[in-house]
């Protein structure tokens, strides 16, 4: 196989030394006429962009056009660790930001993965690789981090599918088996050619199962973009890693906090979280219980057959005993597998494989959202997702909104290929999974994507475009990650405020707002929409994963004055900052850190057309009950609320006039939340960030005032 | 007119000899990672089955922000 490799480019490198968390440089590759180059990493950069997603964003500006789309060649993918990552005595720092214009929103796309590529590109001597270009056949990269050489090989034979290719490389370019583990490999699959919905996966060695392992940088169709590329691969090489390959500033601080963590580890998670024995999966439970786990393409929050799919059941599939991190020295180890898993169907029915989670995420997705309770199906679905190169999130949710409109008799079986989409209907959707594969079918309309669907069902089939618009769980054209928001006004702030689309990652606000109803103002709320977001995008500039932030917390912080915060887990990530690079920054700083490159970020979407008020809509299923099922549902919710919150008397209205005052008063409400949230940001009523709060930043670069400016007149 | 305490600001029946956990169960709080304050003073857990809750309470059951 290898034999059949074709060299198109090798290019040497000195190799260098990290200083404080960094190289200094990028790694710039064309694969349209195989330029490969070095770039200094500039003192602008560091400051403004610290890293990461920061960098990502940073050179996709700089690199692609105001009007530059998803499939042109100068679009680029850009993988970028972060100045902590790559240490091994913190939780959680071994992550990867990656960055691209979207196949599904045609804006910037950001996503953070674990596995071991981004700590190995920079031990290799990159802050980050920067991909433009279109190859005109299937080529791999090779970066090997110990020879000083990039390779851009055209690679005929290796299979696209990530179940298979990942083994094949890691088996090709390791030395014996003890070098497997200085492998990483990023790569996607045959769905992401036919689909707009491709993820890339990142992958490690696993020492102890003795195979490869995958983390997903699933959300909107960054694999797509990869294997419209020709990219089949990116493989990265180091050899002995140790704890210090960042030359950080203090590393007796780092280990003090890391072993603090440690303890809280070790006491508290079995009574917490339990992410060592479960993952993120202990949430099924949890959001059932809180009527807020994604049923039916989101119109109901709990199910009676939940406890089929929860952590309980999961718990007896995963391999027991085994507690993995997707990088190094990761007490929090939430990576789950199942192993000796049979595939049923497709065309690798009968292998026995390794299945990655299932995550929560993925088990509302694939699960709860499409009315299927099976976990078998779990499995079996989420195994194809990874080798196909799928993002299971947007794969389930538009499942689930073509079930609702097959059962709304917008779709019918001469439409759908002959499938009868019923909730529950797990064969249907795994044979839209493998047609997706395949490119065949109505699986690849479903691969296109919420939005894409929504326009498509309008047009040519005469749907209802506001019934498509009030069920189609998409924003921006992202589809929504699992959690039902109905009930949290700040939470559906929270999700369609986002820079990117619907994704949780910036902020979670469900509990704080609906449970313990902390948040009760316009300003209460607008302010956990300021913070939280700031906070939470600072993880991405870093290379850090969050989850050790707040999936386990210190004994005494429900004593500290805003235990929401974890006071005491910020105080390590300040700590560690400056620690690992030699600046001095406090909590407030961190905080700006992150505004710069929250800003920026808007600023790009308004560049590529987007970033405004009318792109902060919400699908009304976010906010409320869309249907009389959907209301009656929960009555005595919405009648109490009625009756208590909007003044209104519900005794002796209809169902469809209940539904209408709620609507009414519930759109409102976002629309206020819209107005005090832009204000707390520092945004014009349409969204836009003023030039004074970018002075008041530090972020008025002349290119982002250019690009402000015409929408401030 | 029915005895009240008040959890996270919404009113439910008191009942005598109520505890933390009786509070939990009745309001579905299965959520591990909470903080519990009864007219502002915290409850540590380990006394979440023996603290008394008086009558006309304020109690306050903090989840903390988990998710994803
Ligand atoms: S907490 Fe989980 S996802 Fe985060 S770094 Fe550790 S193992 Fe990876």
């Amino acid at each position: 196989m290898k034999a059949k490799h074709k060299l198109l480019k090798e290019y040497s490198y000195k190799l260098g030394e990290i200083y404080r968390g960094y190289t200094n440089r990028t790694l710039y590759v064309n694969i349209s006429d195989n330029t490969i180059k070095e770039k200094l990493v500039t003192e602008l950069m560091k400051e403004k962009f610290i890293g990461g997603k920061g960098f990502g964003l940073w050179l996709l500006w700089n690199g692609t056009k105001d009007d530059t789309k998803w499939n042109d060649p100068e679009n680029e993918i850009i993988i970028a660790p972060g100045p902590i990552a790559g240490i091994t005595q913190y939780s959680g720092a071994g992550k990867s930001l990656v960055v691209s214009i979207s196949p599904t929103t045609d804006s910037v796309m950001d996503c953070n993965v674990g596995g071991f590529f981004g700590p190995f590109l920079k031990f290799s001597g990159f802050d980050a690789l920067e991909i433009q270009g279109k190859a005109e056949k299937d080529i791999i990269i090779i970066i090997e981090g110990t020879k000083g050489t990039v390779r851009i090989e055209e690679a005929p034979e290796e299979a696209v599918d990530s179940y298979i290719l990942v083994e094949q490389l890691t088996e090709m370019y390791a030395d014996d088996e003890t070098d497997k583990r200085n492998i990483s490999v990023i790569s996607s699959g045959k769905a992401a050619e036919h689909s707009l919905i491709g993820m890339l996966n990142f992958s490690w060695y696993d020492v102890k199962r003795k195979t490869c392992r995958l983390k997903q940088a699933g959300r909107g169709g960054i694999g797509t973009v990869f294997r419209d590329k020709h990219i089949k691969a990116v493989v990265a090489k180091v050899s002995g890693v140790k704890g210090d390959m960042n030359h950080v500033f203090d590393m007796q601080e780092i280990r003090e906090r890391g072993r603090r963590f440690g303890k809280e580890m070790r006491e508290l998670d079995d009574s917490q979280a339990r992410m060592r024995q479960v993952g993120t999966a202990h949430l099924v439970e949890i959001m059932n219980d809180y009527d807020l786990l994604p049923v039916h393409n989101f119109k109901f929050g709990s199910h009676p057959d939940a406890h089929k799919i929860d952590s309980k059941v999961l718990k007896t599939r995963f391999t027991q005993g085994m507690p993995d991190g997707c990088w190094l020295g990761c007490l929090m180890s939430c990576c789950k597998a199942v192993e000796g898993y049979e595939v049923k169907t497709g065309p690798y029915k009968g292998q026995i494989v390794t299945v990655d989670g299932p995550e929560y995420e993925t088990i509302g997705a694939l699960g709860s959202c499409c009315g299927i309770f099976d976990p078998e199906h779990l499995f079996e679905c989420n195994f194809y997702c990874d080798t196909y190169g799928i993002d299971t999130i947007s794969f389930g949710t538009a499942i689930a909104f073509a079930v609702e409109c097959y059962e709304n008799g917008i779709l019918n079986e001469e439409r759908t290929g002959g499938l009868r989409l019923n909730f529950g209907n797990s064969d249907a959707a795994m044979e839209l999974l493998h047609q997706m594969a395949r490119g065949e079918g109505f699986g690849v309309v479903v691969g296109s994507g919420v939005r894409k669907m929504k326009e498509k069902f309008a047009k040519e089939y005469g749907a209802d475009p506001k019934f498509l618009q009030d069920i189609g769980m998409e924003n921006k054209g992202l589809e929504y990650s699992q959690y039902v928001s109905k009930e949290s006004l700040a939470q559906q702030g929270g999700y369609a405020m986002t820079n990117k689309g619907p994704q949780h990652d910036e902020a979670w606000l469900i509990f704080m707002d609906m449970v313990n109803k902390q948040i009760p103002t316009f300003k209460d709320k607008a302010e956990a929409l300021y913070y939280f977001p700031m906070f939470r995008t600072w993880f991405g500039l870093m290379g850090l994963c969050k989850l050790p932030w707040n999936d386990v917390e210190p004994e005494d912080n429900a004593e500290s004055d805003e235990p929401a915060k974890v006071p005491e887990h910020v105080d390590n990530y300040v700590t560690i900052f400056n620690a690992v690079t030699g600046k001095d920054i406090d909590k407030h700083e961190l905080i700006r850190q992150s505004e710069r490159v929250y800003n920026f970020q808007r600023i790009f979407n308004l560049r590529k057309g987007f970033g405004k008020r009318e792109d902060d809509a919400q699908p009304y299923r976010a906010a409320g009950p869309v249907t009389v099922e959907e209301y009656e549902s929960r009555k005595e919710r919405y009648d109490k609320q009625m009756k208590e919150i909007i003044g209104v008397e519900p005794e002796g209205k209809s169902t469809e006039e209940k539904i209408a005052i709620t609507r009414k008063y519930r759109e409102g409400a976002y629309e206020k939340l819209l107005d005090a949230v832009y204000e707390r940001r520092g945004w014009t009523k349409n969204g836009i960030p003023t030039i004074e709060h970018l002075k008041e930043i530090s972020m008025d670069l002349p290119g982002l005032i250019e690009v402000v400016k015409p929408y401030l007149k | 007119m029915d005895k009240k305490i008040e959890v996270n600001k919404e009113k439910i029946d008191w009942e005598e000899n109520m505890t933390v956990d009786r509070i939990l169960k009745i309001m579905n709080y299965t959520f591990k990672m909470i903080v519990v304050k009864v007219n502002g003073e915290l409850v540590k857990k380990d006394n979440y089955n023996t603290k008394i809750i008086p009558e006309g309470s304020d109690v306050q059951v903090i989840h903390l922000i988990a998710g994803g």
